[in-house]
């Protein structure tokens, strides 16, 4: 359990150097909660667009006087069309995140809720509305939303690797995962079909302790998941590196196929790395346009 | 105790732990390594791996066998192993150890000790009555029979002596005591051995201890055809043997030295070898005894004595005009009577007196001119033996007859006399037999030797002591008077046939030998030695050494006549009157014989092997086994990762490189300060400071190197605990206030730096805020650090110092700092200037310090771009005062490489000229 109000301003100096995420609002038709992205016309909004000169229907007092003052004719101030984008973040909370090879390195969770609630900070600040998978936390606007969004991100999930919930996610919202994607891929493979038939897209992140990318293991070993429940006894723990290896690869490569299907981004992330990198990388992965 | 061959088993039974070896063997193997735990996120995928091969299954084999072998080096270590294990020797009753002794076991000598006090340790422990005898000493009365303990005590007092044992069964026969004997033999036959033997076997069983070893004997050496012929004798008769022989005598300066040395090589098979050694007859005649090289013994020494002295003498006629009549020659006799025996020299006076002959012979020579006689005269009272035949003209000659003459033992009347000739009365005389204070003495009279003329002496009171050798009628015919150290002898006949024929008799060659003139080639024979007694001079100890033996009593002519060394004749140089007679262990025909023991005597070797307890070795080869084992276990069970692998490694490589890496650092750093002229500076410990000495060293050093023909390489620093100083002829030490003091080492060291010609410079780098001696940190701790240091009385530089002159002309000494306390060895308070010259004649050397306080190294400081690395003053004023600081620093490294050179007064014309005077 990691103290929310920690967690909260490693994440505040994370995103602090990276100008407001503003996530490109892409098609947006059913959803009508409106946001800060303009639509490059007119609309509902709060940003000036244009003077238009005033109508017949327009209102009395939507014309802009001080504008209207310069001429002859009545303006009336234009406002851009604004929607704001629905983000929906999953962090894996699961025992196999809290892993950490070394004691100079952050667990994986420590890094995964770092760079979900960076990220969330990031949105907040371009206007977006962000929320946690699930019924949990529904996407809002606003600091109060971080804050309760911290409070959820700290809490630990007992299971021995976790799967994103597919509910609550808002069609054609952007979705972001982040994960060590160790565990069963099906899960995941089914959360993101659902995504896709709903038109959501977003970016996975694999967060990986360096030590899962080496397997640096020698001699008679158990290995066993964090919560003890699997367990695989090897006599010469090196022969296996060449197979894990193997199968890390092949399972990184079914993800960026899934990814690629649906219309996602795909990231591995050490934690030996920086988490700047890995926050770039979601800056770029959620402003992508489609 | 049970053993298997030299190692036996205190507990033998624990080795059948060695039989559940192989059940271990399987067990261990059945019991794989413990698995390590690991948590790990991706074991989701390693679910379904299966292990390519079972084999880690098992214990690898090489583990295993580790631990096997730990095992038993357990088991055996436990059942105490030990190496040459003794068994003590049964028996009981009473016990004789016999020692034969003898000269022959002296080289080996603490051998046989050790192998007595082994066997009275045993006997100790059998508690057996003991006695432990010398054969070559025997006790008085009873066998000594005595606790082993008390024997042990006495172990130290028994020493080899240099002969063999004399008839020691007689001794034993004197009881009829039973007794064992343990018979600890040199390995040499002597006479008594088979009776001896014979007689112990009579009283109990017989054990002889006795190693075959070569023993060596020198044979006394002889002389032949200008050679001195070294022979030696061995045994037991062998293979091939070389050694050397080497000569031993007094040089010049009568310090005893290695003569000469010569190879003596014993063909396979036979038991003499001989060589031949060519020395000058100096050299010969110096020789006091042969030794065999490396082998202490006194049988491989042989003394020599007046047998291989050959004298020198001088032959000098007055009467050499008569060519071609050599029968008449009055040296034709001599001759023939000396060259077997002497080696003879002619030629002028003045050249034989150089030579230092040991007799001139003057046959027939009237008189001396008179530096001659002076120089004949000293030669005498040193020690030398004028010999004088009379004859015509001598006869003729006022030699003598009105004073005594100093080269004449007597006074001489006018004219001689004639006997028995045609135109005289009497008959021819004849010799009368020689009194017994004569040389002579004891000399066979022949009753032919006549003769007809001679000279005669004035009677005079001391004429009949003169008097050795008188005819029947009483007149002296050998008169001799002593002279200093030397002596004169004249004879009153001529050297040849005209006045007697005694010159043809034997007589003349055995009273020439008498007097020494010549040396006998024999042996004195009994008769001769009888009644005479011999003191001993030198004695040899059965390990060829020679001591004195002045203290020892005076041994009668027969014994020593019979050459046999024994107690009461120990070898040696035995001193009669005027010769010297060499008793030595090996005589010219001893052939050395090996101990032949009946095949029913138990022999047994001379080793002592010493019991050696393997328990402690086994042990620690088991921890050591099973502390390999403990490192292969964790590398086999992978756990040997992170930061136990850095540590192990580094261990290992700790162990294996540190004291090699230590001697290569060493050899580096020695190899750096010699190869070209370094400036050093010492380490204060201040990183800071010792930066900045290197960086004002570097800018000096670069300086010297573009100024003058001084090219140093780049500055080191020195840690004067552990560097070694003599390398640097100069250090430069800034001080800190809070460096450590030197320890007493370190002292040591750099007072011998200072007293051996180096220099230090103290800078205590605080001129701009402290006066010298004045009390800044720096300054106080520099006395603390120069109480212990072995400087001289000092004095501000002088403005003559040298100094001032050796490259640049300076009176001011700045660093970054312009004060003028700048202190050198004190000028000697004799330093006179001398007038005329502008320079007093000051100390002659280097001042082994400098101390000042203007922060040279700050002033001389570069960076690695050559950059100043400090402001030095204002403007221009202090670039100048920067030049005159380098100027300094090139004049104090002038100063320590070239010492005083230029403070001598070749300069001064040149110094005067730029000095403007």
């Amino acid at each position: 359990m990691t103290d929310p109000l920690t967690l909260r301003s490693t994440a505040e100096a994370l995103a602090a150097p990276l100008p407001p995420l503003l996530a490109e609002a892409e098609h947006l038709a059913s959803t009508v909660l409106l946001g800060d992205h303009g639509r490059r016309r007119a609309g509902t909004g709060d940003t000036f667009w244009q003077y238009r000169p005033a109508q017949a229907h327009d209102e009395a007092r939507t014309i802009d006087w001080r504008r209207s003052a310069r001429s002859d004719v009545n303006f009336v101030q234009d406002k851009e069309w604004q929607i704001a984008q629905s983000i929906i973040l999953w962090v894996d909370q699961a025992a196999s995140m809290s892993f950490r090879s070394h004691d100079n390195l952050p667990s994986k969770a420590a890094r995964a809720r770092t760079l979900g609630l960076a990220t969330a900070i990031l949105l907040i600040r371009g206007g977006e509305r962000v929320g946690l998978t699930g019924l949990r936390l529904p996407p809002r606007r606003g600091e109060a939303q971080l804050m309760q969004m911290a409070q959820l991100l700290s809490l630990a999930d007992d299971t021995d690797y976790g799967a994103p919930e597919a509910q609550g996610m808002l069609p054609h919202s952007r979705a972001l995962f982040i994960s060590d994607f160790l565990g069963d891929l099906k899960p995941i493979e089914d959360a993101l079909l659902k995504a896709a038939d709903r038109g959501v897209r977003g970016a996975l992140l694999q967060v990986l302790d360096p030590q899962e990318e080496a397997f640096p293991f020698d001699g008679r070993t158990i290995f066993e998941s964090m919560s003890g429940a699997l367990q695989h006894e090897t006599l010469k723990a090196g022969d296996l590196k060449a197979r894990y290896l193997d199968r890390l690869a092949a399972r990184k490569d079914r993800l960026q196929h899934l990814a690629r299907t649906t219309g996602w981004q795909f990231q591995t992330h050490h934690t030996g790395e920086s988490g700047t990198n890995a926050l770039l990388w979601l800056y770029g992965a959620l402003e992508r346009h489609a | 105790m049970w053993s298997i061959g030299p190692i036996g088993f205190v507990a033998p039974w624990l080795l059948l732990g060695l039989i559940a070896l192989p059940i271990l063997w399987i067990l261990l193997r059945a019991v794989p390594p413990a698995p390590i735990r690991r948590r790990f996120p991706g074991v989701a995928l390693l679910l379904g791996l299966t292990d390519d091969e079972n084999q880690t299954d098992r214990t690898p084999w090489w583990l295993l066998l580790l631990r096997i072998l730990a095992i038993a080096a357990a088991i055996i270590g436990f059942a105490g192993p030990v190496l040459n294990p003794q068994n003590a020797r049964e028996g009981s009753g009473n016990l004789v150890i016999l020692l034969d002794g003898s000269w022959a076991g002296a080289p080996s000598w603490q051998a046989r000790i050790d192998r007595v006090e082994t066997l009275l340790t045993e006997a100790a422990l059998a508690d057996r009555l003991t006695a432990v005898i010398n054969l070559n000493d025997l006790p008085v009365g009873e066998l000594p029979f005595a606790a082993p303990s008390a024997w042990q005590n006495r172990l130290p007092n028994i020493l080899p002596k240099p002969w063999q044992p004399g008839d020691p069964a007689g001794w034993f026969a004197q009881s009829d005591e039973a007794f064992e004997t343990y018979w600890i033999s040199d390995g040499l036959d002597w006479a008594g051995r088979d009776d001896l033997l014979a007689e112990l076997e009579s009283r109990g069983a017989v054990t002889v201890f006795q190693t075959p070893r070569q023993t060596v004997g020198l044979r006394p050496s002889r002389f032949e055809d200008g050679q001195v012929i070294v022979s030696a004798t061995r045994s037991p008769i062998g293979n091939a043997l070389d050694t050397n022989v080497t000569a031993i005598g007094l040089d010049p300066a009568g310090v005893e030295r290695q003569l000469a040395t010569v190879p003596l090589s014993f063909a396979p098979g036979d038991a003499v070898a001989e060589t031949a050694m060519v020395l000058p007859p100096e050299l010969r005649n110096r020789i006091t005894r042969f030794e065999v090289s490396g082998t202490r013994s006194a049988g491989a020494v042989s003394l020599t004595d007046d047998a291989l002295k050959r004298r020198e003498v001088a032959l000098i006629a007055g009467r050499d005009d008569r060519e071609g009549l050599e029968l008449l020659s009055p040296l034709y006799y001599l001759r023939e009577a000396l060259e077997p025996t002497a080696d003879i020299i002619d030629g002028t006076l003045e050249d034989i007196l150089l030579a230092n002959p040991d007799v001139i012979i003057l046959a027939d020579v009237a008189s001396l001119a008179g530096t001659e006689t002076d120089s004949v005269l000293e030669w005498v009272e040193n020690g030398g033996m004028l010999l004088r035949f009379a004859g015509p003209r001598l006869a003729a000659s006022d030699m003598g007859r009105d004073a005594a003459d100093p080269l004449l033992p007597v006074r001489l009347r006018s004219g001689g006399r004639s006997v028995g000739g045609a135109m005289s009365w009497g008959e021819p005389k004849t010799l009368a037999p020689f009194a017994e204070d004569s040389p002579f003495y004891g000399l066979p009279v022949p009753e032919d030797v006549t003769v007809t003329s001679q000279v005669m002496a004035q009677p005079d009171p001391t004429l009949a002591e003169r008097v050795i050798a008188q005819l029947t009628d009483g007149t002296p015919l050998v008169t001799r008077q002593l002279v200093g150290e030397g002596q004169v002898v004249l004879v009153h006949v001529t050297a040849n046939a005209e006045w007697s024929n005694l010159p043809l008799s034997g007589l003349f060659v055995q009273m020439l030998e008498r007097l020494a003139v010549s040396t006998r080639p024999v042996q004195p024979d009994a008769t001769e030695l009888e009644g005479t007694t011999w003191l001993p001079n030198k004695v040899l100890d059965a390990y060829g050494r020679l001591e004195d033996g002045s203290a020892l009593p005076g041994v009668a002519g027969e014994v020593l006549g019979l050459g046999v060394p024994g107690p009461d004749l120990p070898p040696g140089l035995y001193a009669g009157g005027d010769r010297q007679f060499a008793i030595n262990v090996i005589g010219a025909e001893t052939l050395l014989t090996v101990a032949q023991w009946p095949a029913r005597i138990t022999i047994e070797g001379m080793d002592i092997v010493r019991e050696t307890a393997l328990k402690g070795w086994l042990l620690s080869a088991t921890v050591l086994l099973l502390l390999i084992d403990v490192i292969a276990s964790l590398a086999v069970g992978g756990r040997l990762r992170g930061p136990r692998a850095d540590v192990a490694a580094a261990l290992v490589l700790l162990m294996l490189l540190a004291p090699q890496a230590q001697a290569q650092s060493t050899d580096d750093f020695a190899l750096r300060a010699t190869t070209e002229v370094v400036l050093a500076h010492v380490l204060t410990g201040d990183p800071e400071t010792d930066d900045i000495a290197q960086a004002g060293l570097l800018g000096l050093s670069q300086t010297l190197f573009r100024r003058t023909s001084i090219e140093p390489a780049a500055p080191v620093g020195v840690n004067i605990e552990t560097d070694e100083l003599a390398f640097f002829p100069f250090l430069y030490w800034p001080v800190t206030a809070d460096q450590p003091l030197p320890s007493r080492e370190a002292y040591a060291k750099l007072n011998r730096y200072l007293r051996t010609g180096g220099m230090i410079m103290f800078d205590t780098r605080d001129a701009d805020t402290a006066r010298f001696g004045s009390g800044s940190p720096e300054g106080r701790k520099l006395q603390a650090i120069a109480r212990s240091l072995d400087i001289p009385s000092i004095e501000p530089i002088p403005s003559d110092h040298v100094l001032t002159r050796t490259f640049y002309l300076l009176q001011d000494f700045p660093g970054r700092y312009a004060s003028r306390d700048v202190w050198v060895e004190a000028a000697p308070m004799n330093a006179e200037q001398v007038e005329g010259m502008p320079f007093r004649n000051l100390n002659d050397g280097v001042t082994p310090v400098i101390i000042g306080g203007n922060d040279w190294a700050r002033a001389w400081a570069v960076d690695n771009n050559g950059r100043r690395m400090f402001p030095v003053g204002r403007g221009m004023s202090g670039e100048r005062q920067r030049e005159i600081a380098y100027r300094f620093g090139v004049n104090v490294i002038m100063h320590v490489l070239t010492g005083n050179y230029k403070s001598d007064q070749v300069h001064v014309p040149d110094l005067l000229d730029r000095l403007g005077q």
